[in-house]
């Protein structure tokens, strides 16, 4: 298994560690709802470290990244804005979803999954003819996600005095880089529902910004809490909740779609106005569960409109209760069934995110 | 390393029983089973008076991860189940062989109770399993 520059740290603080896509990841540090409530009420850091870091630069980068991504790098008018897309192929299936950051004038920084590396580089450097762009990824580099209400905070008086005042001064979705390589780079981003940073940095700094966080209180977070927290955020997780199998419409990311402007050619979008214009199917959609029981992925869910299915599921430490993210046909009602094991048991449907900046949005 | 208390039986399933005055048993998880679970966030016990089979499936314990059964580990009649594992399913992590107990059972034949392992057995089926 592949390890992060943290991996040691990890051990020495006794974290439970698993195969995450071939990489050795911490699973939790002891209590993965502890974690959990961490990020919730105060904060959390999270080593991200294997997901993939993309940088695209040359002469047509922002035309390329236009072709590639079903939404639309336009919309990032200044250096540093990022925002969330997916990657589709010609089908309108989901090859991975990402964020993107303008980092120039010409030049972006993806953010892509760790699971999907192989495939998603591939399928960029299959989508460059005609196009003059160069595809950097950044193995080397590393990156800790600092999430929670106390994460900007407590991290920012750790990076250097000339950096935190315009760390604290990014927008959500906003980034920047601190020097010439882009080998420093705070973006106020997250998978948790909460307010905090990403931070893409060297092996060296990382260690370095890892150690200082443990000293200033930051709790260290596993892949557990990862997942509950993104599920209560609403955050769809890629290969569970949306696959080359399914589009962004039947994925509750119709939103992340760019239509307009009508001549702009994404990979993808042909099929995708067609599925539009044929009535989307199915949709994906929160679900509460009103009886006992955990819901999760691939049990079945009973609707008015027919069979649908829990894509991912679990127990929410916020709401103490099951939560789940379902594939349903797209006419059925507010009130279904979950097959758990014997059992039938009612559930509401709702509109994610379940959690959001530490409130509960729905019960 | 588990910890495994004297006086127990276990099945490989990595249950425990425990023989009470009356001729019940009591029946639970080990420390491994919670341990290798991790923490738990649900608990299905079975209905007083059920009758179940050696074997059958009576009752479940999820944890954060996934869904694991819990088998009945001889026939015989549930006289008693641990209600409070329903609100508080923790208890099986924090005292998996006093407070974590999960049911009482009266055994329709109590020779069977000589087929489980004790403590040293158990201790060298962890070990084994560990290598």
């Amino acid at each position: 298994m592949k390890q992060t520059a943290l991996y040691e740290r990890h051990v020495a603080a006794g974290a439970k560690i698993v195969d995450f896509g071939g990489w050795a990841m911490p699973l939790h540090y002891g209590s993965q709802i502890d974690e959990h409530h961490c990020v919730r009420k105060s904060a959390g850091m999270f080593d991200v470290s294997h997901m993939t870091v993309v940088d695209v630069s040359g002469h047509d980068a922002g035309a390329w990244m236009r072709h590639l991504l079903a939404n639309d790098v336009a919309r990032l008018q200044q250096t540093g804005k990022g925002l969330y897309s997916c990657m589709l192929n010609e089908q309108g299936g989901v090859v991975d979803d990402l964020i993107v950051y303008r980092s120039g004038d010409n030049a972006f920084r993806m953010v892509v999954n760790a699971a999907t590396r192989e495939t998603d580089l591939l399928w960029m450097s299959g989508q460059t003819a005609g196009f003059e762009v160069d595809i950097r990824e950044r193995a080397n580099l590393s990156m800790i996600a600092v999430q929670g209400p106390q994460a900007r905070e407590l991290c920012a008086p750790l990076l250097a005095t000339d950096l935190t005042d315009a760390a604290l001064a990014l927008d959500s979705f906003e980034s920047r880089c601190f020097d010439g390589d882009a080998e420093l780079f705070v973006a106020r981003t997250g998978y948790t529902g909460e307010d905090g940073w990403e931070i893409v940095l060297s092996a060296v700094a990382a260690g370095r910004l890892w150690d200082a966080l443990l000293q200033a209180g930051v709790q260290p977070c596993g892949l557990g809490a990862r997942d509950t927290l993104r599920l209560e955020a609403g955050l769809n997780l890629y290969g569970q909740d949306m696959t080359t199998a399914t589009s962004p419409l039947r994925s509750n990311l119709g939103w992340t779609v760019a239509w307009e402007p009508q001549d702009r050619d994404f990979v993808g979008r042909v099929a995708l106005e067609q599925e539009k214009a044929a009535g989307v199917e199915h949709r994906l959609v929160g679900l509460v569960l009103e009886g006992r029981g955990i819901m999760r992925s691939g049990q079945a869910v009973h609707t008015e409109a027919g069979e649908g299915v829990v894509t991912s599921g679990g127990f929410s430490p916020s709401m103490e209760c099951s939560i789940a993210m379902a594939r349903v046909p797209a006419g059925s009602g507010e009130q279904v069934e979950v097959q758990i094991r014997k059992n039938a048991v009612p559930a509401k449907v709702v509109r994610p995110p379940f959690v959001r900046n530490g409130q509960i949005q729905r019960r | 390393m588990s910890e495994v208390p004297e006086q127990l039986l276990f099945t490989d399933d990595h249950e425990w029983l425990r023989l009470e005055d009356d001729g019940e048993v009591t029946v639970g998880i080990t420390d491994h089973a919670q341990t290798a679970l991790g923490e738990l966030v649900f608990v299905e016990v079975p209905e007083n008076g059920t009758e179940f089979a050696a074997g059958d499936a009576c009752g479940v314990v999820e944890s954060v991860k996934a869904a694991s059964d819990v088998y009945c580990p001889l026939a015989g009649e549930i006289t008693q189940v641990n209600e409070t594992l329903e609100d508080e399913p923790e208890r099986v992590n924090n005292s998996p062989y006093d407070d974590g107990w999960i049911f009482r059972i009266r055994p329709a034949d109590a020779t069977v109770l000589d087929s489980f392992m004790h403590t040293e057995a158990y201790q060298r089926f962890l070990a084994e399993l560990e290598d």
